[in-house]
């Protein structure tokens, strides 16, 4: 491990939380809905991630708990009972429905577990219900998705056969980029988690080596292990090094002859160096600071500051797990600031005190840093993108040059707050 | 519980955040999960404010909740007061600490605190949006002003003339995330000075606490936005006296009876109406020869109480329309919208499902609606011109431009908005009817994108016409291909009104099939 300083810190915060995530899980599963079950507030959170923008009727939705929901339990299980057979007559198409867990849900210890058991009896496998939590009390952001793939493991076939397992969404197109390189190696039983169709799951034993593609799946991972999948030990797949180094993890533990890894991997390489040269220019030197929220933030910061030689100010987490997150330590500069947690106020007053070229935050504090001549990066954009793999390095770079290019042509300072 | 995938209205404490950001010195403590901090992008992106919305969030855990959360509410009481230096503080709670009932509010009036505090009770469970922000801006004004209620009022609208002074008034209710209000707000006050009446103060967009102590030395109180501003106005005049304006001026119509109860109420002498009818280029565009085509355009009308009311009575009695249809989201304004869709031989839709909007748009087929950001998406999909005339808003709904809805220039600025998608709509058609034209290059997309005039015959599958057999058997007539192509002449945007006539006609008259012909008898049907 580098010499990296650990910090936590505790104070306000200003991230999502874990119910953000379906914005991103009902596109990747179309049979799939998700039903929070929660307050106004929580369908006001979601249409507002996900910026206003249905041009369809949506395949999430939130069953809004009321007064007298409130006032008993068992009326709010007959009324939830009611919302979801309304729905499905509604949606005949949906085949697998999460009921998500909220903060107002959590508080009243309203038992999703329970609700789904109940509603699976009475659907018999027409459509399966599954549970998690995806409140602010307990998760941020990204951490919705770790809950709604820990909830399909127990479905999940069992076998034995030797395969590897790409978990964490991904974008299509790079999925199969990814499939397709891997099976260029020989490794030809390559599947994904979560699938393309929520009832397509992949099956999962003691043959299974998973890579994950995303930082934050934790409880993921523990349940996997336990279903007897071994985790590949690697850096995450962003950036050509981090993606190489994910790759060849695969690679070995498949047995694959590392003259077919070179031979299959350079190409890409070099290419992918060539054009990142470009962007690296103008990254070269720049000094960056972010703020804690996707959990992205630490490989992020590993592939800006090793492959693009961006200096480090402060590299922020919502939380940090040493054990997926090792390799990652291992390769970020000695003594570089990690925050776990956040104080806002206090994360703010640091920002200004150092004055970075670019801060990667989220859409609540974007402008106003804008407004004060700090250029930034929404970490909400670098979710949806597709930036994994070796081929879209130079496209994940881009994401960061784009908001200094356009700083640089405007050459605003510091512009009247309006 | 009530299953919602949109919804027109957030919680009351994002009512209760508009109030605080709109005002300068007033800081809101927030009890609430680090979720719920989503609410600042409302503020930084669709408003693109350039500040932080002044609020602090207390972002309990899940292991919080074991231990002492008064004492985190405390904590973090102290140390917004010490960094922010209010004027003003707000205590409240979301929903989620609503049940874990700290109770922040009296927390912090037992703190001792420098400045003036007040606490927030909004029910998360039953209340929403503008029910918080009319709640919040009362609290203040009450908060601040209780003791200054005088022993017995002497109070008079016309005390200006003694007191050798222009008359005053106070604009009250305009927020951010409200609908064009910022520049409503310049309107209005050119307007009124336009006739020497003064703005005292403008609450709460851009006042500060010491600025609502100075509220009762105006001689009326404008109530602009009813939503956020009646509850205050009616405690004003009950407690100072001060009586507060009914109309709203969007539209000629609406801005000319403005004036006259402002002149009423401040015992000024009525301007001449003729004369104010000359004020907006609305009146003469909407009489202009180029103006008949929009007579009897068949409008959707969807939004808040307020703008809702208003774009009916401009629709009918300024440009001409024939509303088919009118709403809103907002209960607290059902009884009033109610009232004028009776007026207009409606009834009136009262709903927080944009779904059901949806299937009202689609059964009264109109020519151009008039809605909200969700109606503007509504619309987009069944191919039908819209402009939106409330909130909620969206990022393009603060335009960089002078934009207001009230005055004079706001009816000028609703002339364009509203006719401006109709003539698309007809540019639609002509597309449709040059592209048989040899000059005529495919691929041509107009802002309608696929959804837009050239419907051939492929798009008109899409129109599901009955011609299968199925049909037959169950007394539904079927259109034959010859009838199918009349139909394909009549202009897009009507097609699916005469669609709907021509099969209501058929049944009604027995047909069993839809050719030319029952086309035109059901065309003089419904015009005898």
């Amino acid at each position: 491990m580098g010499g990296e300083t650990l910090l936590k810190e505790t104070g306000p915060r200003e991230v999502f939380c874990g119910l953000t995530s379906i914005v991103w899980l009902h596109r990747r599963m179309p049979d799939a809905f998700f039903l929070v079950v929660g307050s106004r507030t929580c369908a006001h959170l979601i249409q507002s991630a996900a910026g206003v923008m249905i041009f369809a009727e949506p395949r999430f939705g939130t069953a809004i708990l009321e007064e007298r929901d409130l006032a008993g339990l068992a009326d709010a299980h007959e009324e939830l009972d009611r919302v979801v057979k309304n729905l499905l007559e509604r949606r005949p198409e949906i085949r697998t429905l999460f009921l998500v867990g909220s903060c107002p849900s959590e508080v009243i210890k309203l038992d999703l577990a329970r609700v789904a058991q109940r509603l699976n009896t009475v659907l018999k496998g027409k459509v399966t219900v599954l549970n998690y939590s995806g409140s602010g009390i307990e998760t941020t952001f990204t951490q919705g998705e770790d809950g709604a793939l820990k909830a399909l493991i127990p479905l999940m076939p069992s076998s034995d056969q030797k395969q590897l397992l790409l978990v964490g969404t991904l974008a299509n197109p790079v999925e199969d980029r990814l499939i397709n390189l891997f099976k260029r190696l020989g490794i030809e039983n390559v599947s994904s988690f979560p699938p393309r169709q929520s009832t397509n799951l992949p099956s999962i034993g003691s043959g299974t080596k998973v890579l994950l593609t995303q930082p934050y799946l934790g409880d993921t991972a523990r349940e996997l292990i336990a279903k007897g999948a071994e985790i590949l030990k690697a850096p995450f797949p962003l950036g050509v090094e981090g993606s190489t180094l994910w790759m060849k993890a695969a690679a070995d533990a498949f047995n694959i002859k590392s003259l077919l890894f070179e031979s299959t991997v350079q190409p890409l390489i070099l290419r992918a160096k060539k054009a990142l040269e470009s962007q690296k220019e103008k990254l070269q030197g720049k000094r960056i600071f972010l703020l804690p929220e996707s959990q992205l933030e630490i490989p992020l910061a590993r592939f800006l500051s090793r492959e693009c030689g961006m200096e480090l100010i402060e590299v922020g987490t919502p939380y940090l797990n040493k054990g997926l997150m090792g390799s990652e330590l291992d390769l970020l500069p000695k003594n570089v600031r990690i925050v776990e947690g956040q104080h806002v106020e206090n994360q703010l007053d640091r920002v200004r005190g150092e004055q970075p070229d670019l801060v990667v935050c989220g859409m609540g504090l974007a402008n106003p840093l804008e407004a004060e001549g700090i250029s930034t990066k929404w970490s909400i954009e670098l979710v949806f993108s597709p930036i994994h793999g070796i081929d879209q390095a130079t496209d994940l770079a881009e994401l960061f040059a784009r908001p200094l290019n356009r700083h640089q042509l405007l050459n605003h300072k510091q512009l009247t707050p309006a | 519980m009530e299953l919602t995938l949109w919804t027109y209205e957030g919680p009351p404490h994002v009512g209760a955040m508009r109030i605080a950001t709109s005002m300068e010195g007033v800081h809101y403590i927030l009890h609430a999960p680090q979720g719920d901090t989503y609410a600042d992008l409302l503020f930084t992106m669709i408003e693109r404010r350039g500040k932080r919305p002044p609020v602090t969030y207390t972002t309990f855990q899940a292991r919080d909740l074991g231990g002492d959360t008064a004492e985190l509410v405390k904590h973090h009481i102290r140390e917004a007061v010490e960094r922010f230096k209010p004027k003003a503080l707000l205590v409240g709670e979301s929903c989620t600490a609503e049940l874990i009932q700290d109770q922040p509010g009296s927390l912090a009036s037992r703190m001792g605190l420098p400045m003036p505090t007040f606490s927030l009770e909004l029910p998360a469970y039953s209340k929403k949006e503008n029910w918080g922000a009319s709640e919040t801006f009362y609290q203040i004004v009450r908060g601040l002003l209780k003791n200054q209620k005088p022993e017995d009022s002497d109070f008079s609208s016309t005390k200006w003339k003694d007191e050798e002074r222009n008359p005053k008034v106070n604009l009250l209710g305009p927020t951010l995330l409200g609908f064009r209000c910022r520049d409503d707000v310049l309107e209005i006050q050119k307007l009124l000075s336009e006739h020497g009446i003064d703005v005292n103060i403008t609450a709460p967009l851009g006042a500060s606490p010491s600025d609502v102590l100075e509220l009762t030395k105006a001689d009326l109180n404008i109530c602009l936005y009813p939503e956020i501003a009646e509850t205050t106005c009616t405690w004003l005049e009950k407690n100072f006296g001060i009586p507060f304006t009914q109309s709203i001026p969007i539209g000629v119509e609406g801005t000319k009876e403005f004036l006259k109860e402002v002149h009423e109420f401040l015992g000024m002498n009525e301007p001449n109406p003729k004369e104010l009818e000359q004020k907006s280029r609305l009146t003469w565009y909407s009489q202009s020869v180029d103006s008949n085509y929009l007579t009897g355009k068949r409008v959707f009308i969807f939004g808040d109480g307020t703008h809702a009311i208003a774009a009916a009575r401009v629709a009918t009695e300024e440009l001409g329309f024939e509303v088919v249809g009118l709403g809103t989201f907002s209960r607290e304004m059902a009884r009033q919208v109610r009232a004028a869709a009776k007026g207009l031989g409606l009834e009136a839709i009262i709903t927080n499902d944009y779904l059901e909007v949806e299937k009202s748009i689609k059964e009264t087929s109109p020519e151009l609606v008039l809605g909200t950001q969700m109606e503007r998406h509504s619309s987009k999909r069944l191919g039908i011109p819209c402009a939106v005339i409330s909130t909620p808003i969206h990022v393009q709904d603060v335009p960089a431009r002078y934009s207001p809805q009230m005055g004079w220039e706001g009816a000028n600025v609703i002339f364009d908005d509203w006719v401006h998608p109709l003539m698309m709509g007809l540019e639609e058609h002509l597309i449709g009817m040059f592209r048989h034209d040899f000059e005529f290059i495919d691929g041509h997309q107009s802002h309608l994108g696929h959804l837009g005039g050239h419907q051939d015959k492929e798009e008109l599958d899409e129109l599901e016409l009955n011609s299968g057999n199925e049909n037959l058997a169950e007394n539904i007539p079927i259109w034959t291909d010859e009838g199918k192509a009349e139909l394909n002449k009549i202009p897009f945007f009507v097609r699916g009104k005469v669609r709907n006539n021509t099969e209501k006609y058929a049944k009604q008259a027995g047909c069993r099939k839809i050719d030319s012909e029952t086309l035109y008898d059901a065309k003089s049907h419904f015009k005898a």
